[in-house]
């Protein structure tokens, strides 16, 4: 076992200790098959729930997000990212106007890994997510094998709000749906907005926050 | 009476020949229970029965894990049970945080409640400082946590959320924190008789729980607080304490107890657990869950809490009946 996977280990079973992290597989099971997992962000911690969620073996083949720009500054948050996650880096800034920004997820997803992606871009504050961009519809048109999971992230933003270090332990649970791909003459608003709700619609009932 | 004597035999007995004893009786009884189950299950049955019949053995379930956990508290020895009651206070109070909506300016005192209140209770008992261990929630935490709470800056609904921690942390980790506190207590003329105690405590409180869920059951029905819990009826409750009692008085040979006081002590302790129990499902009623095990509609609700309530209930009043009687001092 290297350090890294030791690190994984122990990330895990403390983000399982501090949320619960259940998972609850509802449109779909938890199958070894490439994925794109897309769902709400509120939280720094919405990553590591996700992946905390998952079974070992489909851990192991899921790759986050990355901005390059921030993660790769320090040794420490390159070697997390690189090691740890298995990252895919991307630039939040467009160098020149020819490269495509969404190259290193589609080289990842030709090489069979799965992918987790916060469509929103940025953390939302409020309680609904923000509208989708536009990636996730350039990645179904791209790769329709590809099975496309909707997935809540319910409590997270309870566990460690906006500015604080130490994570209060709070249950949160990751509820993923059935799969929404791309409908053939789909447009992009249209399967953007399907998409949002499909996440939406997994947001568990009762307790009104 | 000669029955009476033999069970008496029993208390002269070496501690570890009656551990061993009571770990098979308890054992016996579960697996007993498991195969009537499935026996059972495998009949012809109504749907209703059905339904019941998957409670039962998810509540089953719940009891075996409860007997495993115990058991390795009881042969990891006092510093073990503590760590494992700490660990399971911790998980309660999760659970039941979750269920309470609180704000971002409560991130402090939530903090405090987890990484500094539970420890220290529990770092209290362990080293045996029971006066302390007895005030330290109900007086310097209950100061402490509006403290920091107005610290946060948040005046809406200031005292209602104060009062949910406050009362959260009073439930899951003062009440819980009796059990092993109970390891811990010295009787002058009996030695070590505190792991007994907890086993009594745990025995009783548990057969009250069944007792109480069979006879609200099987009797007809007279809720009491009809809004709140369907079946809860006085005479099931009464019916389940006095069960306690009986169960409580088979075991006196394990206790520092006579017989009658043995009876009464278990009365009390599974009287207080079955009200914990419905205190719980007052409050379950109010977030929202209709029953703990539903983990599916509703964040929060694993099912740990409503277990373990009876106990966090029935502890600090065992605990305290059985230190008042006695005139402990440590």
């Amino acid at each position: 076992m290297t350090a890294a996977d030791a690190l994984g280990f122990v990330l895990a079973a403390v983000a399982r200790l501090i949320t619960g992290a259940q998972g609850h597989w509802k449109g779909v099971p938890p199958k070894a098959e490439q994925r794109i997992y897309f769902a709400n962000h509120q939280s720094h911690l919405d990553w590591v729930l996700i992946w905390a969620t998952l079974p070992s073996d489909l851990r192991q083949q899921t790759r986050p997000i990355a901005a390059s720009d921030y993660w790769t500054t320090s040794p420490l948050k390159h070697w997390l990212t690189r090691e740890v996650f298995r990252a895919v880096y991307v630039e939040r800034e467009r160098r020149d106007v020819k490269s495509d920004p969404l190259a290193p997820l589609a080289a990842a997803l030709e090489q069979g890994d799965s992918l987790v992606l916060f469509p929103e871009g940025t953390r939302a504050a409020k309680d609904l997510p923000q509208e989708f961009k536009s990636g996730i519809f350039h990645l179904a048109r791209r790769f329709p094998e590809v099975q496309l999971i909707p997935a809540w992230i319910d409590n997270v933003q309870r566990v460690m709000p906006k500015g604080e270090v130490v994570p209060v332990p709070v249950l949160c649970t990751v509820t993923f749906g059935a799969p929404c791909n791309l409908q053939p003459n789909e447009t992009k608003a249209a399967f953007l907005a399907r998409a949002r709700d499909a996440v939406i619609a997994l947001k568990p009932g009762g307790l009104a926050t | 009476m000669n029955l009476y004597e033999e069970f008496a035999k029993l208390r002269t007995l070496d501690a570890q020949v009656q551990t061993g004893l009571l770990f098979l009786i308890m054992f016996g009884v579960l697996a007993l229970v498991s195969a009537g189950t499935a026996i059972f299950a495998m009949r012809e049955q109504t749907p209703t029965d059905e339904r019941g019949l998957r409670r039962f053995t998810s509540d089953l379930r719940a009891v075996w894990a409860g007997a495993v956990v115990f058991w390795l508290a009881w042969i990891t020895g006092a510093f073990g049970a503590t760590f494992l009651f700490a660990v399971i206070s911790f998980l309660a109070l999760r659970e039941f945080v979750t269920l309470m909506q609180t704000r971002r300016a409560d991130h402090r005192t939530l903090l405090l409640a987890f990484f500094v209140v539970l420890p220290v209770q529990y770092v209290l008992a362990a080293r045996q400082s029971f006066d302390l261990f007895t005030v330290f929630i109900p007086v310097y935490v209950f100061l402490a946590i509006p403290v920091l709470s107005a610290l946060g800056g948040d005046p809406l609904r200031f005292l209602e959320r104060n009062a949910k921690i406050q009362w959260g942390v009073m439930v899951c980790v003062f009440g819980l924190s009796h059990a092993p506190a109970l390891l811990l207590l010295q009787f002058p003329n009996a030695h070590d008789r505190g792991p007994f105690l907890v086993f009594f405590l745990v025995i009783v409180t548990v057969v009250a729980q069944i007792l109480e869920e069979i006879a609200s059951r099987r009797l007809p029905r007279r809720p009491v607080a009809r809004a709140i819990d369907r079946t809860f009826g006085l005479r099931a409750w009464l019916l389940a304490s006095l069960g306690a009692a009986i169960v409580g008085g088979l075991l006196f040979w394990i206790t520092p107890f006579k017989l009658p006081q043995a009876m009464v002590m278990a009365f009390i302790a599974g009287g207080a657990g079955t009200l914990g129990e419905f205190v719980m499902t007052a409050l379950k009623r109010d977030a929202g869950v209709n029953y703990w095990g539903n983990s599916r509609a509703i964040t929060g609700a694993v099912g740990l809490l409503d277990r373990v309530a009876p106990l966090c209930f029935a502890a600090p009043v065992f605990f305290h009946s059985v230190r008042w009687y006695f005139q402990l001092k440590t």
